[in-house]
């Protein structure tokens, strides 16, 4: 081995340094002479014949794989969990007796579920209104009209049909639902309901309305502008009305408004506005993303 | 009252397992839709109608509805009849 090496080194001192070109024509012949497959080859017949079924047998193993441990490791924590209905578990703390006893006195709620969201925990509920609001604004900015001329062409693509039946249950229903949609909302400190569930309902009686009749029905009273305007306002209302306990450190500031006799309609202080702004943002976001999926604009 | 529930839950389980297993889009949306009324009817009876209410608005009518748009806009609906149109 040393020989060769060493004759090798004589050779490339001495000038002949062909022997480095050498094994790459004999390689190159080699390949040629025996039509061998290159391995690329080779493996792309592999794949065109076995490689969807490998695919799907590694894939439908390695799925099954990660869901038993995903389930053994939920099984295992749910095992570690208190047992269910006893009145020693940490649930029954005294937030919840607090808010089951002193709930109507200091909201002045019936609903305990709206004093909860409204008032105790108002925040949350202002930084979900402000998730709708970023969702409706990315749906806008990604699907609005960029052509002129296309809504009325997508429009085209869904134009009623003059749907008889259609037609005629929402003339009967639609204004039903718009009815039961202000009820919940105007209700929500008084009975199950609020903002969420109202806006939801009105949201879906206007889609009803717009698939049945056309867009050009409800065009006339939600225009791009007052959508914008009314999530705006009902927004900026939320904030402004919840954002002075965040300023003033909320430490123990009693509300100016006071919270009325728990039962009517004019009470909970602020839980009643605070219902209609979100039910606003919430019906314009509903409704808007209906415009904006079928024709692309408002 | 507990068979209720029972029978409520299996419905509810067959629905999420067929809802992933079926071929078809648009089959998927309204088994899904279906879900959303089960659970709807469930929430009511773990007293919680708040939920119920939004269950049903939201799940079985909002987002089916956005679904199916957005399946007929990527053009996974088979069209209707073309001589239906107006």
């Amino acid at each position: 081995m040393f020989k060769k090496l060493f004759s090798k080194i004589n050779r490339f001192v001495d000038g002949d340094v062909s022997f480095e070109i050498k094994p790459k024509e004999t390689k190159q012949r080699r390949v040629s002479d025996h039509r061998e497959k290159t391995v690329a080859a080779r493996y792309t017949a592999w794949h065109d014949k076995y490689g969807y079924k490998t695919f799907r047998g590694v894939y439908i193993t390695i799925s099954c794989v990660i869901a038993i441990c995903v389930i053994a490791v939920l099984l295992y924590t749910v095992s570690y969990l208190p047992p269910y209905g006893e009145a020693a578990n940490p649930v029954n703390n005294e937030v919840t007796e607090r808010y089951l006893e002193k709930g109507m006195e200091e909201t002045g709620a019936v609903n305990i579920v709206a004093g909860v969201i409204l008032d105790y925990r108002a925040f949350d509920t202002f930084g979900e209104s402000c998730v709708l609001f970023a969702a409706s604004c990315s749906v806008m900015m990604l699907l609005s009209k960029s052509k002129k001329g296309k809504g009325e062409e997508m429009l085209l693509n869904y134009n009623p049909k003059r749907d008889p039946v259609l037609r005629s249950l929402a003339k009967v229903l639609v204004p039903f639902n718009l009815m039961l949609g202000v009820y919940v909302v105007l209700n929500g400190h008084l009975s199950p309901g609020g903002g969420f569930s109202g806006g939801a309902i009105m949201g879906a009686s206007l889609i009803l309305w717009s698939s049945a009749f056309g867009y050009r029905k409800v065009k006339p009273v939600f225009t791009e502008k007052r959508v914008k305007i009314i999530t705006f306002v009902s927004l900026s209302f939320y904030a402004v009305a919840k954002g002075y306990s965040f300023f003033t450190g909320a430490n123990h500031l009693h509300s100016i408004i006071s919270p009325g006799v728990p039962g009517r309609i004019i009470s909970a202080g602020l839980i009643l506005p605070l219902n209609i702004a979100v039910g606003c943002v919430v019906t314009m976001t509903m409704y808007s993303f209906y415009a904006l999926f079928t024709r692309e604009e408002i | 009252m507990v068979t209720y529930e029972i029978i409520l839950l299996i419905f509810l389980i067959v629905c999420a397992v067929t809802a992933c297993l079926a071929k078809n889009l648009l089959s998927t949306v309204i088994i899904f839709m279906s879900y959303s009324s089960v659970m709807c009817v469930i929430w009511l009876l773990l007293r919680s109608p708040d939920l119920a209410i939004t269950e049903a608005a939201v799940g079985a009518g909002v987002t089916s509805i956005l679904f199916f748009i957005t399946l007929k806009n990527v053009k996974q609906l088979k069209e209707e009849d073309e001589t239906d149109d107006v």
